[in-house]
Order: structure tokens, then sequence, then C-alpha cells
């Protein structure tokens, strides 16, 4: 396509030609533009994972069904067409909002809750140079950068002027700090075995292979750390078991109860993205990153991108499992889960991997 | 004008802004909003001074704990659905006295600090350098204010235990 090639080249040109203020701007704007769609593009298909899985885990019949009466695709069957139905159903939905509300909180909050999703991705790394913001604080921005997220929860159920909403919300605050201390006591032994906290380093320091993974190093703090880490990023990615913010059974659906229509999906869909981030993380933390398990073999071209979106979507596989097989638990258990249980826990991992870096 | 100058004035004007908001607002859960933007555009202006670890714990701290726990303290001490949570004015002389002073003071020093001009920033980590000035030269006031906190942490243990 030679004429398509010549007009490119011509693009290209122009662009150089721009002032650089302008270039880094542009440059800026894409990049988020394309963030924005890799997260909703990623949050769908998270759903459409959670879909399949409950419906195989709990004989769910809807999921398996859903079909069109378009001739192909029809036979296509196993209820493809799930995450297409969910989609239009949100999109038709009517935009409710409680006529006590707090109008101007009320719009703001699922914005809030998923521009701090998207701006933890940018530190993300998904292969050599392959990261949209290669800080050098990167591990620390995304632990500060989460806790917009709990003020944007927080707001939704203040402003939705609901008895529920706002103990959906207390509930998330109250959560999500605790927890917030066993996650950063494990992500420590990471930054004390690897002595950077910028995401790059950590994955080039596993590089070499799956036994050269962090989980393996300093056993068995880091195995220790390794599962603090994934039971805490469950508690503050309120999911199962500890979806206490939105106990359906005790709190109708917590902060977002009040919320209908496209507000309510950016909440949906900022979970998701949230559950593709930790997943990313703990990938890159624990399980080598963007790096092949095999050393070199299969560890160049477009490979990094889709090891380090394979890792991310076992740990989300996890995810979905325990929340279809596990009971929530009650308040004062997941209190004394995070205070008493993992936070000692995480203190042993930090220690003994520090005593066993000094030997 | 480069980029970091218009980021600089957004960053700017997103404070300012804010924190009018914050003190003018009649309703707590609004200024507490403003106060959200004041932090994070204070963040972004660290981030132009090169200081990045500052910038992440203005949000970590300021954000991720002191503005979740005064929402959570504003909810708690309301009626639970009663959404008037309002902040008003008194005593308007003495303060109007008060903070005049400050605010002269405050502009008598701008005015008279020769302050330094940096020729250009270099954007290179300070992360590590922070950590080993902590653990060596200013490992006295590390160790002082972590027992004070120490100390706030069971005074406060103490209170909340002892009905």
């Amino acid at each position: 396509m030679p004429v398509l090639n010549a007009n490119l080249t011509l693009q290209a040109a122009q662009f150089a030609n721009l002032p650089e203020t302008l270039q880094t701007i542009l440059f800026m704007v894409l990049g988020a533009a394309i963030f924005a769609g890799a997260a909703a593009v990623l949050a769908l298909v998270g759903v459409y994972l959670e879909r399949k899985i409950s419906a195989h885990m709990q004989d769910r019949v809807g999921p398996m069904e859903v079909n069109t009466e378009i001739p192909v695709l029809k036979n296509i069957g196993h209820g493809w067409a799930q995450t297409l139905a969910d989609a239009l159903k949100l999109l038709i939905k009517e935009d409710i909002v409680p006529a006590e509300a707090d109008k101007k909180l009320h719009l703001m909050a699922p914005f809030i809750v998923f521009a701090a999703t998207l701006a933890g991705f940018s530190v993300l790394p998904f292969g050599p140079g392959l990261v949209a913001s290669d800080l050098n604080v990167g591990l620390f921005y995304i632990i500060a950068i989460s806790s917009f997220v709990v003020i944007g929860i927080i707001l939704a159920g203040w402003s939705s002027n609901n008895k529920w909403s706002l103990l959906g919300a207390m509930r998330s605050a109250a959560q999500i700090v605790s927890f917030e201390i066993p996650a950063s006591l494990a992500l420590l032994v990471v930054i004390m075995a690897v002595g950077s906290l910028n995401l790059g380093d950590i994955v080039a320091a596993q590089a070499g292979g799956i036994h050269k993974w962090l989980i393996w190093w300093y056993p068995p703090f880091n195995i220790l750390a390794f599962f603090v880490f994934f039971v805490a990023s469950l508690a503050e990615l309120n999911r199962a078991p500890f979806d206490m913010p939105e106990a359906e059974s005790e709190i109708v659906a917590g902060f977002h109860t009040e919320y209908s229509g496209m507000k309510w999906a950016m909440f949906f869909l900022a979970e998701y993205a949230n559950m593709f981030l930790v997943g990313v993380i703990i990938a890159t933390l624990f399980l080598g990153g963007w790096t092949s398990p095999f050393g070199d073999f299969l560890n160049s071209g477009p490979f990094p991108v889709f090891w380090v979106t394979l890792k991310a979507f076992i740990v989300i596989f996890v995810q979905i499992w325990l929340r279809w097989t596990l009971p929530r638990v009650r308040v004062d258990q997941l209190m004394y889960t995070s205070w008493k249980v993992l936070t000692p826990f995480a203190f042993v991992a930090m220690v003994g991997a520090g005593i066993w870096m000094m030997l | 004008m480069d980029f970091t100058n218009i980021a600089f004035y957004i960053f700017a004007a997103l404070t300012v802004g804010s924190a009018g908001v914050m003190v003018f607002h009649r309703n707590v859960v609004y200024s507490a909003v403003g106060l959200l933007f004041a932090f994070f555009g204070v963040a972004g202006i660290y981030v132009l001074l090169a200081a990045d670890f500052i910038a992440i714990v203005q949000i970590l701290i300021y954000v991720g704990g002191i503005l979740i726990l005064l929402l959570f303290g504003v909810m708690l001490s309301q009626k639970l659905t009663k959404v008037d949570v309002r902040t008003e004015s008194m005593q308007l002389v003495p303060a109007v006295v008060v903070v005049g002073g400050v605010l002269a003071v405050l502009l008598l020093t701008i005015s008279s600090t020769p302050w330094k001009l940096a020729g250009s920033l270099e954007y290179e980590p300070t992360t590590k350098a922070i950590g080993r000035l902590m653990m060596t030269e200013y490992l006295i006031p590390f160790e002082i204010a972590s027992v004070l906190l120490l100390a706030a942490l069971i005074g406060a243990a103490y209170i909340a235990r002892k009905n």
C-alpha cells in the first residue's frame, strides 16, 4: 500500500515539524487514549471470564446459553455473546440519580475511581522498554495513587445519601486502610531484595527463567510475602471473600447501591481493570514479569507482552476461582485477618528476608 | 513557553483553585474534595521540582492517610443520611487580625528572602539519597519522630480502650 505509506511518512514529517511542547502533549494524549482503550477491553475480557468461570463452577445456566440469531455466529454456542449482552444492557440502562443525592459528587465519584485505576496502569512494564512512564519510584507510586480509589468510593457512598451506600463506603475505607499495611510490608520484602522501586529493575533482577523468580528467593520468606500480598490485594480490590463493601446479603450493593447505567458501569469496569492491574503487579513482583519462564526461549518480539498478560490472567483466574468457592467473611473476621494474621506474617517475612540478606 | 512551564501553571491553578474551594465552600465534604485536588496539585509541583519521592509521599500520606481519616470522621460524626454538614465563620474580628498578621509576616519573608534560582533541574532518583541521609546524618531526628509516633499510637489505643 504505497499510497498509505507515503501518506504516513508525510504525516510523520509533519509531526516532527510541530513544536516540541505540542509533540509531548500529543504523545501523552495518545498514550492515555491507548491505556483507556486497553483497560476497557481488558475489563470486558475480565467480565467474560468471571461469567464463564462462575457458570462452570456453580452450574449457572445463563452464561452458557447467551447467543444471537445471526446465522453463522449462532453455531458458536457456549454462550459466547454474554459480554456483548452485558455491554448492551449497560449502555441502554437509564441513569437514575436519587432526588436527595448530592448530584455533583455523585457524578464525580465514578470518574475518580476510574481515573485512579488508569493512572496506576502508566507504570506497568509490558516488555523491555515497553512502559508508559519509567518512574524510579514506580512501586511506591502505585501504592500512593490507589488511595484515590478509596476517596472515590467514600464519596460515592456519602453522596448517594443512602444508609447502605454509606455503610459500604465506610467498610471499604476501613478495609483498604487496614490491608494496605500488610500489603506494603510484603512489597518491602521485594524492594529490599532487588534494591529498587523501579518495576523495570525488579523484572530485570528475575531474568533467566522460572527458577530466578522472586517468589523463590530467600525461602520461605518470599513465598510468605507473596501469599500475604495476594490475600491483602484481594481485600484491597473488594473481592470475595472480602467483598464486605458490597455484601449483597447485608447491605444491598454497598457503596454503589444508588448507581445505575454508565456510572455503575464505570465502577464495574474499574473493578476489573484493577484486577488486571493487581495481576500485572503480582506477575512483575513475584513471577518474573515479562520475562519468559524458559530462560531465553520465546523471550523476544511480542512474547514479553504475551507472558506478562498470561501471568496476569492466571492471577485473575485464581481471584475469580476464590470468589466462586469461598463464603464471605464477617467484618470482625476481616479485621482479625488483617491485623492479627497478615500483619505479623508480613513482619516475619520482612525480618526473615532481611536477616537472610545480611548473612 | 515549554512544557514544564505549562504544566506548572496548570498545577498551580489547580492547587490555588481547589484551596479556594476548600476554604470558601460551606459543606465540609466539598472542602475535603477541594483539599484532595489541592494535595494533588502540590504533588504535581513537587514532580516539576524533580522531587519524585516527596511527590509520592505527599499523595500517600495526605490523600491516602489524612484525607481518608478526615472523611471517615465527618461521616461518623454526622447523622447517617443527613447531607447537611456546614462550616461557618465565627469570631470575625480576631480572625481577621490573626490572619492579617500571618499574611504580613509571610509577605515580608517572601519579599526579603534572596531566592535561589536553579539554572536547570536534573531529574535523577532521589530516594536512595534520602534514605541514606535518614540513616546517617539525620538518624536522631528520624528515631525521635518514630518514638513520638509510637507514643501517639499507644495514647490513642489507651483512650479508645478506656470504656
